[in-house]
């Protein structure tokens, strides 16, 4: 296999979508709402709670978390406490649910819209193997998602630290728990929602049937994964290190047969094969 | 048995189909090396199946087929890298520009960015190479797509209705390139549902039609089989008037097709023929003998085939 080729394809593919804004600009404000703006005003509006009663409302949510969790909760009264409690722990599953959706949005057209456009013709006609053309592929649908995934990973710290770290005394995030999960935990299952998107990108008809089966993909894993995410959060390291191997062992498996789906006759859009 | 040294792309008993439909049906041909073969056949012939399994971007399902003496079914990338395909719609990518399109397609053939910029020079492309292709024409896409088929000086380019949309003038000059490519002794394969396209440049024709090869050989050779005995166009002020020419001596037939198609069984009958209208008070406003063009080749074949099913 050759690197320069599959980089080609992926570059080629990343290009034509840097310049799609209609494409890029929803999953911006996407990732924008999610990793800035519903942060800052949950955790704003928490932090500027001062009432007495509101504030014991709040500290009771913090008190229904288990034992292991509240003993890591910085902070000295409820306020404080419960927005800690939402920056680390329960606003954690966004990590994964920005990504998904980003790189299942690019991954569902991108072999079903070689055929739509025709470019599928050049592309059965060129010597590029197929293995080339489905890394390429799945290269181009997995960076914007996981790219965006560490931006708003980075602008989400920026967030939760000024608002919630000038309470606690000083910047407190990412946390340790965070940072294997982006770094280890997302990546797997995002290669294992497009391992799956990629197949059925290869087989529709057209960008509408991928776009809605791709749907059905994404919500388990999503599902999935965000069950997986907010219970690593509150585990031991170890156990974030042991679900992430298995993911990344499932995400390989999917991936190593997933060149597989993709034939010349169906980037033709052939008869028999469609 | 034909030798794969001369010729550039071989068929033998090559069937495809697609479902119940047979899209290809014991097809055989060859295309020599160094010569312009046109596939000649209405919509829905095998044409572009013809140009795919070349390519190994298919696979036929019985026969063999020999590109630059390799198999498409174990040597297909290989032969995918010596080989330019201009396909029926040229598609790009709309949003990137000319020139995008054109170094995309140049690293995955393998050229460079020299190659690429010559052969879009070559198509008269070059000054709208800053331009994204969602906004070229018909015409400015075709000229793109034949750039992009030359991008690796391919041995054999095939063209599929490389003309469809184009106006007159870029008709004629993708015509003349084939010439051209032709002349330095690469091999050209044309589709073309249109006769006079292939009038002139083609060294071979092979007729298709419903996924088969009614006939196929130099235009030459197929005119004396198929059209072996002359012709002679005849017409007349009163064409009431020509009721008896089918009773003259030496004519084997005739048929109106724009003027009276008089079959003859010589050549040299011609002027007797022209002596017993007038004699006969007939008023001729035109005697000219056939010189068989493709259309004339092909329609003869077509009917042929008519007849004989």
């Amino acid at each position: 296999m050759r690197w320069s080729m599959v980089f080609a394809v992926m570059k080629a593919d990343l290009y034509r979508l840097l310049k799609t804004r209609d494409y890029w600009i929803p999953l911006l404000i996407l990732g924008g709402m999610f990793f800035v703006v519903l942060p800052a005003i949950l955790l704003g509006s928490m932090s500027l709670v001062r009432q007495g009663g509101v504030a014991a409302q709040i500290g009771e949510i913090v008190g229904t978390l288990p034992d292991a969790i509240q003993r890591n909760i910085e902070g000295n009264n409820p306020s404080t406490r419960a927005s800690y409690a939402f920056a680390v722990y329960l606003l954690a599953p966004i990590a994964i649910v920005v990504p998904l959706t980003i790189s299942s949005a690019v991954g569902a057209n991108s072999i079903v819209g070689e055929r739509e456009r025709g470019t599928g013709e050049f592309l059965a006609h060129s010597p590029l193997t197929v293995r080339e053309i489905y890394l390429g592929k799945l290269l181009a649908s997995l960076l914007p998602g996981y790219g965006a995934g560490i931006v708003g990973f980075g602008l989400y710290s920026i967030v939760v630290n000024v608002i919630v770290g000038s309470q606690i005394g000083g910047w407190f995030f990412p946390t340790t728990g965070w940072m294997l999960l982006v770094l280890w935990v997302v990546p797997p299952f995002i290669a294992i929602a497009l391992a799956l998107i990629l197949r059925l990108s290869a087989r529709v008809r057209s960008a509408a049937s991928a776009h809605q089966a791709s749907s059905l993909v994404t919500l388990p894993v999503i599902l999935m994964s965000y069950g997986v995410a907010s219970g690593l959060l509150y585990s031991p390291v170890l156990s974030a290190f042991g679900a992430g191997l298995i993911a990344w062992i499932i995400a390989f498996l999917l991936l190593a047969s997933g060149a597989k789906s993709i034939k010349r006759e169906r980037l033709l859009g052939v008869a028999s094969e469609a | 048995m034909v030798d794969p040294m001369t010729s550039a792309i071989i068929f033998q008993h090559v069937s495809k189909s697609f479902g119940d439909v047979r899209a290809l049906d014991d097809v055989s041909f060859d295309a020599p090396t160094g010569s312009v073969t046109v596939l000649l056949g209405p919509n829905g012939a095998g044409k572009t199946t013809t140009v795919r399994l070349t390519t190994g971007a298919m696979l036929c399902d019985f026969g063999a087929i020999q590109v630059l003496g390799l198999n498409p079914l174990t040597k297909g990338d290989e032969i995918r890298s010596r080989v330019g395909v201009v396909p029926p719609k040229p598609a790009f990518y709309d949003q990137l520009t000319g020139w995008e399109n054109l170094q995309f397609a140049a690293t995955i053939f393998e050229s460079d960015d020299v190659h690429a910029r010559s052969a879009a020079e070559r198509f008269g492309i070059d000054h709208a190479l800053n331009q994204e292709v969602g906004g070229y024409s018909t015409g400015m896409r075709t000229r793109l797509a034949l750039a992009r088929a030359v991008i690796h000086d391919p041995e054999v380019l095939m063209l599929d209705e490389p003309t469809a949309g184009l106006d007159p003038e870029s008709a004629r000059a993708v015509l003349e390139l084939i010439r051209e490519m032709a002349g330095k002794g690469r091999t050209i394969v044309m589709c073309t549902h249109l006769l006079h396209e292939a009038e002139g440049i083609a060294d071979q024709v092979v007729l298709m039609d419903e996924g088969t090869v009614r006939a196929a050989g130099e235009p030459s050779s197929l005119a004396r089989k198929y059209m072996a005995d002359p012709i002679v166009i005849i017409d007349a002020e009163d064409r009431a008037s020509l009721g008896f020419v089918d009773e003259l001596d030496g004519v084997l037939g005739s048929r109106w097709d724009g003027g009276l198609h008089v079959v003859i069984d010589r050549e040299d009958r011609v002027p007797d023929l022209v002596i017993e209208l007038v004699k006969r008070g007939v008023r001729p406003t035109r005697i000219e003998p056939l010189t068989p063009t493709l259309e004339d080749l092909y329609f003869e074949m077509q009917r042929a085939h008519r007849e004989s099913v």
